[in-house]
């Protein structure tokens, strides 16, 4: 069955045109000779050199234990089902192909595994029901300041950071999911929908709603102070 | 080509489309158009990169405390080739100490077995008894004698085997038709001043064994 789901895995990251993926490649800020690298780690893992793994998935664990994270919501969770989709990987590693996007194939992994975990200890109960109803009518944004950029270095201070996951965490599953795919993981809409089961449609409208509702809720935030001391305090509101 | 003029609803609708680059170019121009005319609109879609844009640094993200640790243990166990297991010395210590307990298992098997072969608190296993030496054995008893023993009680359902194998079972030589092979019970009761006539044991055991041997061929 794991098997099953890593071939399914390889064979479906194997469709993507290259162009797409050096282009995806380019937007997660890997080099050029930093996919070398990749590549070249990946190959000799194939060959038999397991020792090396970590150094290949090293890069990615943040990644791996943020969506895990957001689909369990447990850190211990969150950490065993890590860990597991890292061994399935190295486990699977040969059915990988040089095409397709390492990070993308072991966070495909690692969403197949929170999924499982999810179904078999029945989490979801404990976040309620999903109501399609949200879906299918419009949000409307509710704050309308004048935006500035807020700068990078303000994830430098970790009561910022906590208020961001913090605002994350209350959105419901769906949108979260989507979200933490797309924008945290940087899968693309078509690699967000097959890795949740769910339509392409489906996944557009969580992710426009995920986004706006982010973006009150940050802006919420900006009224109480939490990016207070950053260099356009005393400006306008960056929303 | 006119423009199609889009309102905000409609820009809310599309914006995340707009950011991906998921909208048709005329979508796309009228958007732009709207953006350069509307601060509210202008306002969600910068806020809205602003929510991408910082959600995808890394630095968003915080690992457990000694998670890389854990993890990399993990993988370098299950990264380890299995045929290393065996290089080191400590490997070896659990297959040698098995393999010591059972031949020390099997060496007190065989020494409670040679013990309890004598079944008989009198008996004496008696020493050079030929091994391939013809023997028989009557049901219900602890003594093997040559055949013709005139000491065999039930001589109708005597079961043929050699000595050796006699010995093997826990029978102990008949001190009657085998007594010249239980020198040691002459010793065991040679009382301390006497002398027990070697010359006149070894005559009779010549004499016996003689006999016994045309007994045991007169059978054949």
């Amino acid at each position: 069955m794991a098997d099953d789901c890593c071939r399914w895995l390889a064979n479906e990251m194997a469709e993507p045109n290259v162009l797409r993926n050096n282009a995806a490649a380019d937007k997660s800020g890997q080099s050029a000779s930093a996919l070398t690298r990749e590549q070249d780690l990946i190959a000799r893992v194939q060959r038999g050199q397991n020792e090396l793994f970590y150094e290949l998935v090293r890069p990615y664990e943040r990644r791996v234990y943020a969506a895990a994270l957001a689909i369990l919501r447990n850190e211990s969770d969150a950490e065993d089902v890590a860990q597991e989709a890292m061994l399935k990987a190295l486990a699977n590693i040969r059915q990988f192909r040089a095409e397709a996007r390492f990070s993308t194939w072991l966070i495909q992994i690692t969403v197949n595994e929170a999924l499982m975990r999810r179904r078999r200890e029945r989490t979801v109960v404990m976040e309620g029901i999903d109501d399609r109803r949200d879906e299918e009518t419009d949000y409307t944004p509710r704050d309308f300041a004048d935006w500035r950029e807020i700068p990078s270095e303000a994830l430098e201070r970790k009561e910022i950071r906590q208020k961001l996951a913090e605002a994350l965490a209350s959105l419901d599953r769906k949108y979260r999911e989507v979200f933490v795919l797309r924008d945290v993981e940087q899968l693309n809409i078509q690699e967000t929908a097959e890795a949740l089961g769910i339509s392409v449609a489906s996944v557009k409208t969580r992710l426009l709603r995920a986004r706006l509702m982010l973006r009150d809720l940050l802006a919420a935030g900006w009224g109480q102070g939490w990016f207070s001391r950053l260099p356009f305090e005393k400006g306008s509101k960056p929303w | 080509m006119v423009n199609e003029r889009v309102n905000c609803e409609q820009v809310w609708r599309d914006i995340s489309n707009y950011i991906e680059g998921d909208v048709d170019t005329a979508l796309r121009t009228a958007m732009d158009e709207h953006f350069g005319t509307c601060p509210r609109c202008k306002s969600v879609l910068q806020g809205t990169r602003n929510v991408i844009r910082l959600y995808s640094d890394e630095r968003m993200i915080e690992l457990p405390a000694g998670f890389d640790r854990r993890l990399e243990r993990l993988l370098a166990q299950r990264a380890r080739p299995r045929a290393s297991r065996w290089l080191t010395w400590e490997a070896w210590l659990v297959p040698v100490a098995a393999m010591a307990l059972i031949a020390g298992g099997m060496w007190l098997m065989n020494s409670r077995t040679a013990v309890q072969q004598v079944k008989s608190e009198h008996a004496n296993a008696g020493q050079n008894i030929p091994p391939d030496l013809a023997v028989v054995v009557a049901p219900g008893t602890k003594v093997f004698h040559v055949p013709g023993c005139s000491f065999i009680h039930d001589k109708d359902n005597l079961r043929k085997l050699t000595a050796k194998e006699a010995l093997k079972e826990g029978f102990t030589p008949c001190p009657r038709c085998l007594k010249k092979y239980l020198e040691t019970t002459a010793v065991v009761y040679a009382l301390p001043g006497t002398q027990v006539s070697s010359d006149a044991d070894e005559d009779e055991a010549a004499r016996s064994d003689t006999s016994h041997r045309d007994e045991v061929r007169g059978r054949d």
